[in-house]
């Protein structure tokens, strides 16, 4: 191996160990700025941390009656979710694990653990576990046709659905991003990446009316540890969404397939900041939208999946030729 | 008449039920042994065939005039083999079966017979070879779904199945026929050499055909209608075979004869390739809605073969569409991603239909509504459904997942230049793809979760017990299969090339995906390796599994609690959702399309309006497409019978004037 690959597998350590750490501050200071927006104190930043600290030190309960894809369901969706910080290209372009999955294969993996969880829920043959499941997974059913065009539109200028490419295709032509295509793909992504981690307006992760609850349903029945791992993986979830949000279209300040140290600092330090301006972008939108209606949620996909369609065609019609 | 029979009931001595349950035993090793020997075999050959060369055999005495011709090469090998691996995994798994439900002596001895012929169809090399085996095997298959001839249901779905495979094998006859006429001969090889000279409207003709007759075998809309009836019906291992094996036959005409024979002339209007994605894409689609609301573990697998198969049909039209526009390597990745397609699905669909049949054999339940907590009482067959349904759901880690990943990859990379149609083809078949996959994981979810985890629903399945070793060791076969095709597919990737390379109407000369350890498609970016994901996932999963003992030290021991009751004493089994509630937002979403005939019965106190003594709640999701278009048929037919009865009165002197008028007319028309 050499001296190069060794820093791309360090950035890659790194962008996992950073998502770990990093996320529940996330997930914190979206709360503090909606906090603050509404003229409370809030709990602080590191709130979230002092939640999965006193959760972890809990005692484990395993309901009666669930099986082993209860006990597991947290760690598939955690190790789902670290394995994608380990693909994406948050810090520098070179993951050594690039090249053995695309972003239909980052899109499996974020299901993966989505049905992990579904199936938990209803493991544990409650109503309300299986309420959740079902919502979920018609949401997730629906968001996969706009995710999926979505990577088809962002990969006709790289003309590759690998993430290193598509990011350095738009890195080096930064001018297609202000494309047509590209913008109608940015709000695509957006709506589904609001669906799928369960923000407002398709789900309120701060509700505790089990009647409205879809995420918050499915994972009732957890309790200490596992709870500590399903919140610190959704957590996760978000980050890197965000993270991968950001550089896909403002792919500036990421290091290069062989990076320095150097290289490697401004790229931890450049996507931080991208993710905390997002996070608290979709933080103040929050306040000032209230959860949709269940049933007009498909309304919403239905129209991102429209935004996603749109968006292939005008980078077809539309595209700058490459060779 | 036969009630009579019934009224006297003789009872068995204890030596005549022994004599009979060693008869059994008997024929069920007989009849599985040979089908797992014939698979085996099958499998030889066509590993043989893809290796070594075509085979040929001809045998002159066997049919009046034209003799049995068999041309064995890689394309046939290719399905031979895959209809071998099936079989021998469901013969083994029939030895169990047979015994646990009483399967009887005829059923037993057709099914060796129906493997035969289904082996015998892709060896076929000519229109008259071809059409007497794709006939052994049709009469075959219906004996099989009619095994259970007592139930009523049976007999319908029996009646249903023989009228439309045998509408379909009219329409493969009249192709046929006119493929042979035009082509100046009766052997494959023959017509396929002068097949340039045949006229384009016999052509046309001839596409429409096959396309109807090897469509409606292998499950497209709007011919669809046969598999949810006749698959549920039949002897689960019957089931397994008809559905990864059988429907591939379908598969495997429209290759041979639309894209192979013909193709070898022209290359196929670009009209062609469309048809068969639109078809492909209706299929898949409708196919997978329907199995997202199916409560019926069977009949939800019967929807989900018309989805893969709709799945397979759109690949086979991208890479002819994509090669009649002279784009030979995207061609061959879709052709690839069919050909996985195929034995990705032949893998997880036979696991899927053993693991139902299980289920069915240990609590004789096939409704989802009353399936429940099998996880505990039938371990083995829950983690072979569990591999299945992840098979079937394409996600990473499923036996069908690298096939869907090629057949994306092949969407996205067509050339869009300056062919507006492909601009606006691919982008549409990319997002049919996705809803399909997107409901295909909400229909596996329902089918794994409601059936297999929570709590059983009814008595029957809460006295469900565990198959017997044979029954599991046909299933591990396949799960071995799902496996392979899931984290290795580059021990196909051989294999693949040589099919492929037979094949030169569909980029057979470029260069295919290479699936190596890392999938890498040539002449653009974009790789994938399902293996070291795999791996890297069990590590990430261990990891977040040490992360969560963080901590540990400071915890008290674990325990077991009740669930949560929301503060009632506790919960009964009837209130989990069932596969009904868990599909309702669904099916609310796509009401237009499923068109559920639902009814809601509030009914009040007398005392008080305001009061609700209780709800009844009926839903009833029949096939739309079914109702709209095969009942206005059903009806016609019907009346014109009707009235063609009119010249049937029963005199013998009248039905000899018509056979001698008959006559007549024949021999003057043959003059």
């Amino acid at each position: 191996m050499s001296a190069m690959s060794v820093m791309s597998v360090v950035a890659t350590l790194l962008q996992v160990v950073a998502v770990l750490v990093g996320a529940p501050l996330v997930v914190g200071g979206m709360r503090q700025v909606r906090a603050r927006l509404e003229g409370r104190a809030g709990g602080g930043v590191g709130q979230p941390w002092r939640d999965l600290r006193k959760q972890l030190r809990k005692q484990q309960i395993t309901p009666l009656g669930t099986t082993v894809v209860f006990a597991l369901a947290p760690a598939v969706v955690a190790g789902t979710t670290l394995l994608i910080a380990a693909i994406l290209p948050l810090i520098s372009l070179g993951s050594p694990l690039d090249p053995a999955a695309d972003l239909f294969g980052v899109v499996g993996l974020l299901f993966l653990g989505t049905v992990a969880l579904t199936l938990a829920g209803l493991d544990t043959g409650t109503a309300f576990g299986g309420m959740g499941s079902s919502r979920e997974i018609t949401i997730a059913a629906l968001v996969e046709p706009t995710i999926l065009l979505a990577v088809f539109a962002l990969s006709v200028p790289g003309q590759s659905a690998n993430l290193a490419a598509i990011v350095a295709a738009a890195a080096d032509n930064p001018g297609q991003l202000v494309s047509p295509g590209s913008l109608l793909a940015f709000v695509a992504l957006a709506i589904v990446i609001i669906a799928e981690t369960g923000r407002l307006p398709v789900d309120n992760p701060s509700t505790h009316l089990e009647l409205t609850m879809i995420h918050e349903a499915m994972v009732l029945e957890y309790a200490g540890p596992r709870l500590a791992l399903v919140e610190w993986a959704s957590a996760m979830r978000l980050t890197v969404l965000l993270g991968l949000m950001a550089n896909l279209f403002l792919p500036w300040g990421i290091a290069g397939a062989d990076p320095s140290p150097l290289g490697i600092l401004i790229g931890f330090v450049v996507i931080s900041l991208k993710i905390l301006v997002l996070a608290g972008a979709l933080a103040a939108g929050e306040v000032f939208i209230a959860k949709l209606r269940y049933f007009r949620v498909p309304e919403l996909l239905a129209g991102s999946f429209l935004l996603a369609l749109l968006a292939v065609t005008a980078s077809y019609f539309f595209a700058t030729p490459t060779n | 008449m036969t009630t009579a029979l019934h009224e006297f009931p003789t009872v068995p001595t204890p030596g005549q039920t022994l004599r009979a349950a060693r008869r059994a035993r008997v024929h069920a090793v007989l009849s599985g042994g040979l089908t797992a020997a014939l698979g085996t075999v099958g499998v030889a050959l066509g590993l043989s065939v893809i290796f070594g060369g075509p085979r040929e055999l001809r045998v002159g005495w066997l049919l009046p005039l034209v003799g049995v011709q068999l041309n064995l090469d890689a394309l046939g090998g290719l399905f031979v083999a895959v209809t071998g691996a099936v079989s021998a995994a469901v013969g083994i798994y029939t030895v169990g079966y047979a015994r646990r439900e009483h399967l009887a002596r005829f059923p037993l001895t057709v099914l060796p017979l129906f493997v035969a012929a289904m082996m015998l169809v892709p060896a076929a090399g000519s229109v008259t070879t071809f059409l007497l085996t794709w006939e052994l095997m049709a009469a075959a298959s219906l004996v099989l779904v009619l095994s259970e001839h007592h139930r009523a249901e049976v007999r319908s779905a029996g009646v249903f199945y023989a009228v439309m495979t045998q509408l379909g094998f009219a329409a493969i006859l009249l192709a046929l026929v006119l493929l042979s006429a035009a082509g100046g001969g009766d052997s494959f090889d023959t017509i396929s050499a002068s097949s340039g000279d045949i006229p384009s409207g016999t052509r046309t003709a001839i596409f429409l055909l096959t396309l109807l007759g090897f469509g409606s075998k292998a499950g497209l809309l709007p011919l669809h209608a046969w598999l949810p009836r006749a698959h549920p019906e039949a002897p689960s291992p019957v089931s397994a075979l008809m559905s990864a094996a059988m429907v591939n036959m379908g598969i495997y005409g429209i290759i041979r004869f639309d894209l192979d024979i013909l193709g070898q002339g022209h290359p196929s209007p670009h009209w062609w390739g469309l048809t068969l994605m639109i078809f492909g894409a209706v299929s898949a689609v409708f196919g997978v809605l329907q199995a997202s609301v199916a409560t019926d573990l069977k009949r939800l697998l019967a929807y989900s073969t018309t989805e893969n198969m709709g799945l397979i049909t759109l690949a086979l039209g991208a890479a002819a569409l994509l090669s009649s526009y002279g784009a030979m390597a995207v061609a061959a990745l879709a052709m690839t991603a069919a050909l996985l397609l195929i034995l990705s699905h032949a893998a997880f669909k036979t696991l899927a239909f053993l693991a139902a049949g299980s289920v069915l054999a240990a609590t004789g339940l096939r409704d989802l509504d009353k399936l429940g907590g099998l996880a505990r009482r039938m371990p083995g067959t829950t983690v072979m459904f569990g591999i299945a349904a992840l098979g079937a759901s394409g996600l990473p880690l499923g036996a069908g997942f690298v096939g869907e990943w090629l057949l994306l990859q092949s969407l996205i990379h067509s050339p869009h230049d300056d062919t507006t149609l492909l601009m606006l083809v691919m982008p549409l078949s990319v997002g049919a793809v996705a809803l399909t996959t997107g409901l295909g994981i909400a229909a596996m979810v329902k089918a794994f979760g409601v059936g297999f985890l929570a709590r059983p629903r009814s008595a029957a399945a809460e006295a469900a017990r565990e198959a017997p070793a044979s029954m599991l060791t046909g299933m591990g076969l396949a799960a071995a299969a799902c496996t392979v095709s899931a984290v290795a597919p580059v021990l196909f990737g051989p294999l693949l090339e040589r099919v492929l390379t037979a094949l030169p109407t569909l980029g057979g000369e470029a260069a295919g995906p290479m699936l190596g350890a890392y999938l890498r498609l040539p002449g653009v970016t974009g790789s994938i390796a399902p293996g070291l994901i795999a791996v890297a996932l069990v590590v990430a999963v261990l990891l977040a599994l040490a992360l969560a003992r963080w901590g540990g030290r400071h915890r008290p021991a674990a325990v077991q609690a009740p669930l949560w009751a929301c503060g009632a004493d506790s919960l009964s089994p009837r209130m989990q959702y069932t596969a009904t509630s868990f599909a309702e937002p669904l099916q609310r979403v796509f009401d237009n399309v499923l068109r559920p005939e639902t009814d809601v019965e509030v009914t009040h106190y007398a005392e008080s309006q305001y009061l609700v003594e209780k709800v009844t709640y009926r839903t009833l999701q029949a096939d739309p497409v079914e109702q709209r278009l095969y009942t206005p048929v059903v009806r016609a037919v019907t009346a014109w019978a009707q009235y063609v009865r009119r010249a049937h009165p029963g005199s013998v002197h009248l039905y000899l004037a018509y056979g001698a008028i008959g006559l007549l007319v024949v021999l003057v028309v043959a003059r």
